[in-house]
C-alpha cells in the first residue's frame, strides 16, 4: 500500500549537509498497522512527510496505493494538480492537532471536503457522520479550544478521514496525550483499521504505542531502517533490539551462574515451561524479571531467569527451552547475526 | 470666534478629514494585504519562495516606509497632479497618504500572517489544498483579529498623517488647526480642533478593539 525505495532526503542548512534519509525502503502491506520506531532526530518525521511529498525527497521513490507520488510531483517546487488530487486520498494526524481555531470542530472536518468541492449541504452530512464515528456528534459546535487534548486528536482523525482515504499517516499524534487518552486515541486508530480498512503508518518514539497497536514495526536510526517486519516475528528473532526493546529485561547474573533471556510468543505464553524445567531438569530457577503483554492478539513476552552454573553447563535445560518453541538467548554471549544487523547504522 | 463660527468649519473639517481617512484606508487595505501575504509566501521556505521577489517586495516597503511623511508628500505632488488634477485639498491629499500607508499596513499584515502555526498550513497542504486555499481559508481567517488590530493602527496613523497634510493645503481639520490656531492665533478654536482629533482616535480604537475583542472570543467560549 505503501512503498519507499532508496528513498533519501538531504537538508541543507547555512551551508551544513544533513541526511535525514539514507536509502529507506519501506513496505507498508495493505490494512496493516505499521509503526516506525526510532529516536529523536532519527528521520521519522522526515520520513512520513516524504510519503505524501509534504517534504521533496532529494532522491527514491514514494508509492501510495499504486501510485508513483514522485513521478506526480513532477520538477516544480509547488504542488500540482495531480499531487494535490492525490494527497485528497491520503489522510494525515499531527502531534499538535493543527485545528483551525478559527473554526468549529464542524467548520473543521469540512475544511478538506470544501477542497473536494462537496456542496455545503453534503459537507454538513459527511462531517456529522465522521463526528459520530469518532464519538464526538455532541461537539459539532464547539470550538477547539474547548476540546482536550484527546477530543481536539479525534476531531483530527476525523478530519484526515473526510476524503474516504485509504491510508493514514499519523507524526507522533499520541505524543502529547497522557497515557490513559493514547490508549483510548491508539483503540480509536486500531477501530477504524479493522472496520475501514485503512492502512496506519504511524511513528512514534514511543515503545507503547507500537506494542499496542502495531501489526508491524520498523526500527529507525540515523536516517536508516535497520530493523523491520511483523511484530511476532521480530520478537521470535534472536537478538532483535525492537524486542529488547519492546521488552526491557534488566538483573545481572551471580558469579559461576547462567543469564538466560526467553521470549514467549504466541502459543507458548501459556504452558507451565518454567515449572516444567524445574521439575524435569531438577534445577532451580530464580526468575530475575519479566514482561509480558498482549501484541496484536497474542499473549507474548520475555523473561530472564538464572540457572547454576556456567552456561556450557547448562546445555541440556538451554536445549529442552528451545523443543519448547521459545526464543532463548544469553545475554552479553557472542553477537548473534541480529545484533549485527541492528548495529549497522550506529 | 464664536461656536456660530466655529461649527459649520468644524463640520466641515470633520468631513473632510474622514473622507481623506476613509479613502485612504480602503486603498491602503486593498494594497498592504497582499503585498503583505506576497511578503509571508514568497519568503524562504514560503509556498511561493522566491527570493528575488521576496528582496525587491522588501526594499520597495523598506523605502516607503522610511521617507518621512512629509518629504514623500512633496516629492509626490507630480505624480498626485497626474492622477486627481490637483495637487491641492482633500482628493488630492488622498493619494500621498494611501501610498505612504501600503507598505506600512503591508508590515503589519507580514507580522499577523507569519504568526499562523506553520502546521495548519502543513495540514491544509496534506489535505490537497493550493496556495489559495492556504491563504483564503487558513491564513486570513487565522490572523483575522490581528489584521484588523493592524488596520485599526492603520487608520490611526492615518488621522495623524491626514492632519500633516493639512501643512500643505490638504484641507480637513489638520488644515483648520494651522489657519486658525497657528496663524490667527485662536488658540481656543486650535484646543477644540485637537479634542475633535482625539475624540475621533479614540473612537476608532475602541471600535477597532471591541471587532478584536469580538473575534478573539468566538474563538474561545464560542
Ligand atoms: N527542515 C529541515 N532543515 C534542516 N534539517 C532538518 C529539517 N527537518 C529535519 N532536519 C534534520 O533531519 C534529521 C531528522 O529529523 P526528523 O525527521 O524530524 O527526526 P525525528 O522525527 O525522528 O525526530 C534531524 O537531524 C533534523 O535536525
Ligand atoms: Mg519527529
Amino acid at each position: 500500500m505503501i512503498t519507499t525505495t532508496d528513498l533519501t532526503k538531504v537538508y541543507h542548512s547555512r551551508g551544513r549537509e544533513v541526511t535525514a534519509l539514507d536509502g529507506v525502503n519501506l513496505h507498508v502491506r495493505p490494512g496493516e498497522v505499521f509503526g516506525v520506531i526510532g529516536q529523536s532526530g532519527a528521520g521519522k518525521s522526515t520520513l512520513i512527510r516524504c510519503v505524501n511529498l509534504l517534504e521533496r525527497p532529494t532522491s527514491g521513490t514514494v508509492t501510495v496505493d499504486g501510485t508513483d507520488l514522485t513521478a506526480l510531483a513532477g520538477r516544480g517546487k509547488r504542488a500540482g494538480r495531480p499531487l494535490r488530487e492525490a494527497r485528497t486520498r491520503i489522510g494525515m494526524i499531527f502531534q499538535h492537532f493543527n485545528l483551525l481555531s478559527a473554526r468549529t470542530v464542524q467548520g473543521n472536518i469540512e475544511l478538506p471536503l470544501e477542497i473536494l468541492g462537496l456542496t455545503r449541504r453534503e459537507r454538513a452530512r459527511k462531517a456529522l457522520d465522521l463526528l459520530d464515528l469518532v464519538g464526538l456528534a455532541d461537539k459539532a459546535r464547539a470550538y477547539p479550544t474547548q476540546l482536550s487534548g484527546g477530543q481536539k486528536q479525534r476531531v483530527g482523525i476525523a478530519r484526515a478521514l473526510a476524503g474516504d482515504p485509504k491510508v493514514l499517516l499519523s507524526d507522533e499524534a499520541t505524543s502529547a496525550l497522557d497515557p490513559e487518552t493514547t490508549r483510548s486515541v491508539l483503540q480509536l486508530l486500531r477501530d477504524l483499521n479493522r472496520q475501514l480498512g485503512l492502512t496506519v503508518l504511524l511513528i512514534t518514539h514511543e515503545m507503547d504505542v507500537v506494542k499496542t497497536v502495531c501489526d508491524s514495526a520498523a526500527l529507525m536510526r540515523d536516517g536508516r531502517i535497520v530493523e523491520s517486519g511483523v511484530v511476532s516475528d521480530l520478537l521470535a528473532t534472536p537478538g532483535s533490539t525492537l524486542a529488547a526493546e519492546l521488552f526491557p529485561l534488566t538483573g545481572t547474573a551471580g558469579t559461576g551462574r547462567t543469564l538466560v533471556d526467553i521470549t514467549f510468543h504466541g502459543g507458548s505464553a501459556g504452558r507451565p515451561v518454567i515449572s516444567q524445567l524445574a521439575r524435569d531438569h531438577d534445577i532451580d530457577v530464580s526468575i530475575l524479571g519479566a514482561a509480558m503483554d498482549t501484541v496484536g492478539d497474542a499473549q507474548v513476552g520475555r523473561m530472564r531467569i538464572e540457572l547454576p552454573g556456567r552456561p556450557e553447563d547448562n546445555d541440556r535445560a538451554l536445549a529442552f527451552l528451545r523443543a519448547q518453541g521459545l526464543t532463548v538467548e544469553i545475554p552479553g554471549a557472542a553477537a548473534t547475526p541480529g545484533v549485527a544487523l541492528s548495529k549497522e547504522g550506529a | 470666534m464664536g461656536w456660530d463660527q466655529m461649527r459649520p468649519l468644524l463640520e466641515q473639517g470633520t468631513i473632510d478629514t474622514l473622507y481623506m481617512v476613509g479613502w485612504s484606508t480602503l486603498i491602503a487595505a486593498l494594497g498592504g494585504l497582499p503585498l503583505g501575504i506576497l511578503l509571508v509566501l514568497t519568503d524562504r521556505g514560503g509556498l511561493l519562495a522566491n527570493t528575488v521577489v521576496n528582496k525587491v517586495l522588501g526594499a520597495v516597503v523598506n523605502v516607503g516606509r522610511s521617507l518621512p511623511f512629509i518629504i514623500m508628500m512633496v516629492a509626490l505632488i507630480p505624480f498626485t497632479r497626474w492622477v486627481v488634477g490637483t495637487a491641492f485639498g482633500p482628493t488630492a491629499a488622498i493619494v500621498p497618504l494611501a501610498i505612504g500607508a501600503i507598505p506600512f499596513f503591508a508590515r503589519l499584515v507580514e507580522t499577523s500572517v507569519r504568526e499562523v502555526d506553520h502546521g495548519l498550513v502543513e495540514a491544509a497542504q496534506a489535505m490537497g489544498g493550493g496556495t489559495w486555499t492556504v491563504v483564503l481559508k487558513v491564513l486570513l481567517p487565522q490572523s483575522l483579529a490581528s489584521l484588523v488590530a493592524g488596520l485599526t493602527t492603520t487608520v490611526i496613523a492615518l488621522i495623524g498623517y491626514s492632519a500633516m497634510a493639512g501643512a500643505v493645503g490638504g484641507g480637513g481639520l489638520g488644515t483648520l488647526a494651522l489657519t486658525y490656531g497657528h496663524q490667527r492665533f485662536e488658540t481656543d478654536f486650535m484646543y477644540i480642533i485637537l479634542a475633535v482629533i482625539v475624540v475621533i482616535v479614540t473612537i476608532v480604537q475602541l471600535l477597532g478593539d471591541g471587532v478584536v475583542r469580538l473575534l478573539t472570543r468566538r474563538k474561545r467560549t464560542g
